[in-house]
């Protein structure tokens, strides 16, 4: 097929520029597309993924509690990490919460379990209200912008994680915890050489 | 004037003074509309997609409480907004802030119009534009040179 204009025939190199030109705008176009859908397969990805399970590594994070003390994860390595997600408006957490402080304590002595609250979406002051009503006296932070309930990808509050000693996610609950035998158990099988 | 005198004209003096004490503490405290003007602007980060202003739960109405709060001790809309990115993270704005990926959301629909556009008028031109005229020589030229053409004439020639 020839290429035509309203004067004329065109010259050979209009006809390849303008086809180059043609190619070039195609192949950026689909290029553009393909991004877009990687970037929407990787979204999807993501949110398909559900909360961390059990044998993956735990992710790291740093939280910064009530009281100022700086606690990451990395530090806890050789330690068993029972970390919990919850808010003061969640009102499933209060059932668990005394069941947990009484873990805490059970365990405290030993030195070879901690004990982590972080404080999902909140308040400040009803959040410390909280940990006054139920006497919590494990380390509790603020997650601050939410970053360390998305690397664990929660699906609500509570949540509760049992961290092994090399960082793995050994045994997870979604939702409250209705015994105490059921944190020891859990705890210690965790424990046991 | 006796000391007598005085206790009762005291006593009105300090109750006046403490009604109308109270009634500045009030004014201070900043009204819902002025709440719900900053509220209606951040969004639920626990009920996704409901404005603050709106939002019927317990936690929300902490929230507002906490925006009272901050607007008491002379925060401004802007600080309010980044103390909740803050805490909560980009989720609760109404619009997320232009970095990162988010560019997308900004970049993408202008430039989908735009293509459409582009697609758009490059149809209509092609159904506007005039089919160009054909030279009969050019046409007739081109058939002689066609080999095809050429032994079909010569075929016909002969019968």
């Amino acid at each position: 097929m020839s290429d035509l204009t309203e004067n004329g025939p065109l010259q050979p190199t209009e006809v390849e520029s303008k086809k180059t030109g043609r190619r070039t705008g195609h192949l950026l176009a689909w290029g553009g597309l393909m991004i877009l859908l990687a970037i929407l397969a990787l979204g999807l990805d993501r949110s398909q993924k559900g909360p961390v399970s059990e044998g993956q590594r735990a992710p790291n994070f740093s939280l910064t509690t009530f009281d100022g003390e700086e606690i990451s994860l990395s530090s806890l390595r050789g330690k068993v990490v029972v970390l919990n997600f919850w808010a003061s408006w969640c009102k499933p957490c209060e059932q668990e919460a005394a069941d947990l402080e009484a873990a805490w304590r059970y365990y405290q002595p030993g030195g070879q379990v901690v004990f982590i609250g972080v404080d999902y979406i909140d308040t400040k002051p009803e959040a410390l209200a909280y940990l006054e009503k139920f006497d919590i006296t494990y380390p509790n932070g603020p997650d601050l912008r939410t970053q360390i309930s998305q690397a664990y990808r929660i699906t609500g509050v509570p949540e509760t994680y049992f961290i092994d000693q090399n960082g793995l996610v050994n045994n997870k609950k979604i939702g409250p915890f209705t015994r105490f035998e059921d944190i020891t158990r859990i705890i210690d099988a965790m424990l046991q050489p | 004037m006796k000391y007598t005198n005085w206790l009762p004209i005291s006593l009105v003096l300090g109750l006046v003074l403490v009604f109308t004490g109270s009634a500045f503490a009030q004014d201070i405290l900043p009204s819902d509309d002025e709440v719900n003007a900053i509220a209606k602007g951040i969004y639920c980060p626990v009920c996704e997609n409901t404005p603050l202003d709106v939002c019927p739960t317990q936690v929300c109405a902490q929230w507002r409480e906490l925006i009272r709060e901050q607007l008491a001790m002379g925060w401004s809309e802007a600080q309010i907004r980044q103390y909740f990115v803050d805490q909560y993270g980009d989720r609760v704005l109404a619009s997320p802030p232009a970095r990162g990926l988010n560019w997308l959301v900004y970049i993408l629909p202008p430039l989908a119009i735009l293509s459409g556009a582009l697609i758009l008028f490059r149809t209509l031109r092609t159904w506007k534009k005039p089919l160009p005229a054909v030279d009969p020589g050019v046409v007739e030229t081109n058939l002689e040179k066609d080999e095809y053409v050429a032994r079909l004439e010569s075929e016909l020639r002969r019968r």
